[in-house]
Parts: C-alpha cells; structure tokens; sequence
C-alpha cells in the first residue's frame, strides 16, 4: 500500500513539473502583449514601454520561467499584469467562491442521482425505471444557461426569493453567501446529477449481472437486500470515477454560470485573464488546475482501494 | 407658552416631511467590463473613466454633459496673447479623500508625472505640448506649452489628466485617493465596486451616499437583475434583443445617446489594391450604412461620412458623399482595373458590432466582386496584428476617444494615411483657439478624410442606457466615457 502511495505521488509531481513547462510555454506563444492591451490605441509607444519593464516583460523567456517555477514552489505564483496584486491572493479570493460552489453542487447532484439510479436499476424496464430515465435524459440535454435563466425567472424576478446574481462575500454572513450559491449550484447540480444517474443505474445493472449476485439470491437474500449490500459497492468504481471528473470541471468549468449569475468565480477569472493577456494569471490558475485533478485522481484512487480490497494488495 | 404650538407643529412638519421626502440616496449600477484597476493615469479600458471619472478623481478641468469645459479644480485661468501660457487659479480648501491639502505642488507632481519619462500614462499625448509646469504660489500653476494648442484645456480634461498626489499615486490602482464628492469604500474583484460620499467635498453637495458598480458580463443577467431590483441602471449597456422587454416596461426609462465612438471599415491605404483612391470610392459607395447599423446595432446610432461625432457643434454630414450606388461603384473598380474585383481580408475583434456588421458590409463588397475573406480576432491579436504590425487589408472598430480627428495626421499609424493637406489643417488647428476658426477647420478637415474615403464610415456607436424612472440626473450622451453621478438623485 505505501509503495502504491510514493509511486503514486512521484507521478504526480512529474505531472506538475512537465505541465508548468507545457503551460508556460505554449501560453506565451499566444499573440498580444498585456502592455498594449492596457494602455490601448491611443498610448504612444514609449509608454508601452515604459509600462512592459514595470510588469518585468523586458527580461528573456527563459529566465521568467524559472523566475516564475522557482516561486511556485513556495506558492507565490507572482504579481497579476492587469491587476498588479498578487496572484494567488486573486485565486483565493476566486477560490472562496468556486470551491464552495463546487462542493454543493456535487453533494446537491450526488443526493439526487444516487437514490434516482438505485431506484432505476431495480426497477429495470418497468415505469419507474423509464421515466427516470426519460427525466435524465432531458437533464443531460437542457443547457445549463437556460435552466439557470429560467431558475433566475422563477425565483428572483418572480418570487423575489433569492438574489438574480452576484455574490456579497463571506464577510457579509454565512445565508446571504449561502442564499446567493443557491441558485447557481441548482444550476450546475442538475446536468450532472442526470449524468451520475445514468452512470449508476448501468454501473448497478452491469454488476447484478454478475455470479455472486446470483449466489447472493441463491443463499436466500431478497432483491432489495442484494442491491445494497453487494451490488451498490461493487458499483461504487465507475460512480466515483464520475464524481471526480465531475469536480474537477466544477472548480472552474462553470464559466457559463458564472455569467449567469455574474459571479467572481475561478471560472470568470480565467476567461477573462486570457482576453487581457494577464498570462501570468492565466498560468496560476492553470498550474492550480492542473494540482487539483492530480490531487483529485489520487484520492478517487485511493478511495478505489477502499471500496474494493483487491487492488490494495494488487499494489 | 404659547412658544410651544408653533414648535410642536414644526416639529411634526419637519417629522411628517422627512420621512415623506426620505428619499432614496443608494444606487446600484451595471456594467459590462470590470476595470482592471482603478487609476486613470495608468490605463486605457473605459471601465475605469466609468467608475472613477468626475466622482473620485477631478482634473483641472472638467468635460460637462454636453462635451464643454468647464472649471474643476482650476476655478479659473488666463491664457496668454501667443496662448503658450495658462495660468491657473486654483480652488483652495480642497482635500484629498486621505486628508492631504491639495495645491498646486499636487498640480506640478500630476502632469510632470504623465509626461516623465517612465510614465506609463495611456494617453501621453495629451501632455506632450507641456513645456514647463511652474508653481507661483500654493493657488497658482503657470504651465507653458512648447508651441500653442488649441485643445489645451479640453484636454487637461481628460480622465488620464486627473490630478493625484505624489503620496497615494503609486496605490491609486488599489487604493484611489482623490479630490472628488465620492471615495472607494470596496472593490470585491469580479463583483463589484463600491463608492461613498465624501466628507467636505469642496464643490456642490452630491445627493447619493452610496454607489455601487456591479459587474454583471452578460445581457442576459443584466435584464433579469433590472426586474428584480437588484440592479436600478445600466447607464452603457447592449441589451440586444433583450431591449424591447424593457423598453416595454413603464418602470424603466431607456434613453438612446451618443457615445464619441466613430466605428469605421478601416482600411488599410498602403495595401494594393486599396492604395487607390477609386477602389476605396467603390468600397464607400456599396456601403449601406442603414443596414449595418440595423443588422449590427439593433438599429440605434447615427450614420457618419466622416471622422467624426455628430454631437459635435462642428459636424457636417457628409454621408451624401458616396451614397449608395451598386453601378457606380462597378464603374470605379472598373477603372482602376479590377472589373472583376478582387480577393481581400476582413478581420474582426471580438465585438457585436464588428462581428455582425462584417457580415453585412462583406455580403455588400460581394456584389461589387470583392470577395472579403472574414478573420475574428481576439483583441489582444487585433491590436497586435492589425494595429501594431499593420497586417490588414480591412478591420471594423469603433476609435472611442473624443475629438481624436488628428489620428488621421499621425505618422505610421495603422490606416497608413498620409496627406500632407490633412495634416496642414491640424497643424493649424493645433495653434489655433478662436473658436469659430477651430469650426472651420474641423470642417475642413472632415470633407478631406470623406473625399479620400481613407476608412469607410459606418457609424456612431450609440449609448444605450436603461435606468429606473426615478432616477434623475445620469448622463444621456456619453462625450467622454464617464457615468458622472455628482447630479443624480432619486425622485419621486
């Protein structure tokens, strides 16, 4: 088990090193220069200039990598061109929003898609299973734009529940954060939680297919008692191997929503870093990307050994 | 005794009438484009001017709402015979929102600051006919001009003139201290920007405590954030196709302005074939300016024949100049030797108006056999490519800064426009500041750039703005990018 660990994080960090090289370099291809596109049309070019040896552009490629990897190993990911503070106090202040949502919205869509699948699954071409299905089906295929407008419609313009938008920070109490997360995590939950049923309805059927599912009933247990206790562990692998995608998309993949709800998420962040050339930004928030699904893999794995004891004296 | 009656009905008037005129003195507004910080002096994004303009930091001068100067931190000034010296009176009792004295050693750090020689500020031009900034006493700045201009306080007007303090400038971008009726209270990045009202503001008492800049990128948020009150206006905002909701709606108003953006077809006028007078003729006469601006504009601007804003007292129209005549364009492309027309490139920044408006001018230049091939760029590759390197044939985008016809006189600059004649008026203009003769010119210098068809006009890029009907006070026209809230109030 803990050489299966070391083997595990020394790939992972080599994932991190050969992505900060990636990163690095293929962003600084892209065409533009931040300096022009703050000081736009009308600067002369002198005070272009002026303004690249202020943002440090003037120094070569290389030393500016190793410039740039060397402080993140002491988690400075450098100062933001456009917004001259730090970038990793920009990525907190991002993360304090995106992370929250992130975890919601997974445990919303796990709730819901668990107890629908299971529910499929034993109910397997009859009614309850079909309109389940039929239910899902429409949740995988509605945009999440447009459920989220229609969700604003209902609940802020028409009820006047919750705010149409924007995010008051955590200073300002822990339910008017929360009351503006709702909507959008709804938003994000729904797609995926249809998604994650689909998976754990296949998952579940294929296992009942299995042998010992057979033996299982042979020896006298009912169908219900089955399904939970050999059937729904032994599907556990494929539904966890969902979930972390899913995170991982949810961290910062949610642009959409964020403009929906014209909330300051990692998501919004980025996009808008890579319209301003704030390449520096752009490489933080990527780099952090990058640690989080390594990071979020080798936890799916390990909870892999946990739900099936082969694989934790396999390695 | 008898005192008491009068003062207890005085007193219940003066109750009954507070809270029947507590009017409301918060306001929230939406915008499209957070700015990416908040110093003037250092950037070009409109965002920042929007937010910071004539609320947190004040210039010498001041444009008004109807593009004319007026006094600001200067209460007055002289100008010399040979106009190479301003002198300017300046107000006294005037304080930085940080509690510094502001005066005319304030005046000296600002402008020598935007024209040093590391200065970074975006519009440095503004500051290069300075010859010499003097203080002559606390109240009083001498500044002499190298040659006479005429636009002098026009520009000194200007967002990126704002005067600053040589002990918060270098922080202005985190932290802005200025001389205006409204200072930061919070900026929560990607959300929002909040501004309070000052103590002893020098000028006019402002009406609002409390403004808010909320930054909401999608027309599609926006609309819902107006209906449910969240959001009470959105002073410069393409609603799209979302406007006739609103419009429809008797709680909003929706007032249709004029920004100083001249959106034209730029053309590249070193580049074969457009080098030739009579193929861009051709071009400016298959333009339909009409279509364009309702296919890319959701119908509101005013069409332009020249460079420049019709909200200028010295606008001529001169859309008439090439009007819209299929045959005579083929007849010019003809005679410069292309019956058949030719293949060329269009390329788009990533804006509604260029990216629709493309659309419609290269289904136009079809007809005539111009085949415009269509490239969408990024801003950052627009300015790169088409604006730097010049590696264009056509572009379409709006040149947002007002009264900047003399872009048209500079060397090497991306239209590759060069007309000794052109640059002999603004020459003149420069040295001139009778106002009737400065008309003129203007004039003069309209009709060249509409005879040379040096870009093809399309249009003036209009601010939309929706607002609650209660609110009073916000600019209609937009003559320098600001949304001044020093008049606006809520009424009943």
């Amino acid at each position: 088990m803990s050489i299966y660990l070391i083997r595990r994080l020394a790939s992972g960090l080599l994932t991190l090193v050969v992505a900060s090289v990636v990163i690095f370099f293929v962003l600084e291809i892209l065409p533009g220069d931040p300096a022009r596109l703050m000081l736009g049309m009308n600067a002369t070019e002198d005070a272009v200039q002026a303004l690249r040896v202020q943002m440090g552009l003037d120094e070569g490629l290389y030393a500016r990598y190793v410039q740039w990897a060397c402080g993140l190993l002491s988690l400075d990911f450098g100062r933001s061109y456009t917004y001259s503070v730090p970038v990793a106090e920009l990525i907190r202040e991002r993360a304090a929003v995106s992370l929250p949502l992130a975890l919601i919205a997974l445990t919303l869509s796990t709730v819901i898609a668990i107890p629908v699948g299971l529910f499929a699954a034993a109910r397997r071409g009859r009614m309850g299973d079909t309109m389940a299905m039929t239910v899902s089906q429409f949740g995988v295929a509605v945009p999440n734009f447009w459920f989220a407008l229609m969700l604003v419609y209902v609940f802020s313009v028409w009820l006047r529940l919750v705010p149409a938008g924007g995010f008051p920070g955590w200073q300002s109490g822990i339910w008017p954060a929360l009351k503006a997360l709702i909507l959008p995590a709804l938003a994000l939950a729904l797609p995926q939680a249809a998604i994650l049923a689909r998976v754990t309805r296949s998952a579940l059927l294929e296992v009942l297919g299995e042998d010992f599912i057979r033996t299982a009933r042979a020896k006298g247990l009912t169908r219900k008692a089955t399904l939970w206790r050999h059937a729904l562990g032994n599907a556990m692998l494929p539904v966890l191997t969902i979930l972390g995608l899913q995170f991982a998309f949810l961290l910062a993949g949610t642009v959409i929503i964020e403009n929906v709800f014209y909330l300051p998420g990692l998501g919004r962040l980025l996009v808008q870093a890579i319209n301003q050339r704030d390449l520096i930004v752009v490489e933080g928030v990527v780099m952090l990307l990058v640690a989080a699904v390594v990071l979020i893999n080798l936890l799916v794995d390990l909870s892999y050994a946990f739900v099936d004891p082969r694989l934790r004296t396999r390695a | 005794m008898k005192l008491w009656i009068p003062m207890a009905a005085a007193a219940f008037i003066a109750i009954t009438a507070g809270s029947a005129h507590a009017a409301r003195t918060e306001l929230v507004l939406g915008m499209p484009l957070e700015p990416p910080h908040l110093d003037p002096t250092a950037g070009a994004a409109a965002a920042i001017d929007e937010v910071l303009y004539a609320n947190v930091f004040e210039g010498l001068t001041r444009i008004g709402a109807r593009g004319e100067v007026l006094p600001a931190l200067a209460e007055s000034w002289t100008v010399s015979d040979d106009g190479k010296t301003y002198t300017f009176k300046l107000r006294t009792g005037v304080k930085f929102h940080d509690g510094t004295d502001f005066d005319a050693q304030d005046v000296k750090f600002s402008l020598d600051r935007a024209r040093g020689e590391d200065s970074t500020n975006a519009q440095k031009g503004l500051f290069t006919a300075i010859d010499t900034v003097e203080v002559v006493d606390p109240s009083t700045v001498k500044v002499t001009l190298k040659q006479p201009q005429g636009s002098f306080l026009y520009n000194m007007g200007w967002g990126d003139a704002v005067i600053v303090a040589p002990e918060s400038a270098e922080t202005n971008k985190e932290k802005p201290v200025g001389t205006g009726p409204f200072k930061l209270e919070n900026w929560a990045k990607g959300s929002s920007i909040t501004l309070t009202k000052a103590d002893g503001y020098w000028g006019n008492p402002v009406a609002l405590e409390k403004a808010e800049f909320r930054i909401i990128p999608d027309a599609a948020a926006a609309v819902p954030a107006l209906l449910s009150g969240d959001v009470q206006a959105l002073p410069n905002f393409q609603l799209g196709d979302a406007l006739p909701q609103v419009q429809s709606d008797p709680r909003f108003k929706v007032v249709i302005g004029a920004t100083e953006g001249e959106t034209i077809l730029a053309t590249n006028n070193k580049k074969p074939p457009l080098d030739q007078l009579k193929v861009r003729q051709a071009i400016a006469h298959v333009i339909d300016r009409q279509a364009i601006i309702d296919g890319a504009s959701g119908g509101f601007g005013v069409p332009i024949g020249s460079h420049f804003s019709p909200a200028n007292e010295a606008y001529v129209d001169l859309t008439g100049t090439y009007p819209y005549d299929l045959a005579k364009a083929k007849e010019l492309l003809a005679e410069a030797g292309y019956p058949d027309g030719f293949k060329t490139t269009l390329k788009l920044p990533p804006v509604a108006y260029a990216r629709d408006g493309g659309q419609i001018v290269a289904s136009e230049l079809r007809k005539i056999g111009i085949e415009a091939e269509i490239i969408p760029v990024e801003w950052a590759d627009w300015l790169k490519q088409v604006f730097t390197e010049k590696d264009y044939d056509l572009s379409i985008v709006s040149h947002t800064e007002p009264n900047d016809i003399d872009i048209y006189a500079r060397k090497d600059y991306y239209f590759n426009y060069d007309n000794p004649a052109f640059d002999k008026v603004i020459e003149e203009l420069n040295l001139t500041s009778d106002e009737a003769k400065r008309k003129e010119l203007y004039q003069q210098g309209q009709k060249i750039l509409a005879d040379d068809a040096v870009n093809g006009f399309l249009f003036e890029l209009p601010k939309i703005g929706i607002w609650d009907a209660k609110i009073d006070g916000l600019w209609e026209n937009s003559p320098i990018q600001a949304n001044d809230l020093t008049r606006v109030k809520w009424v009943d």
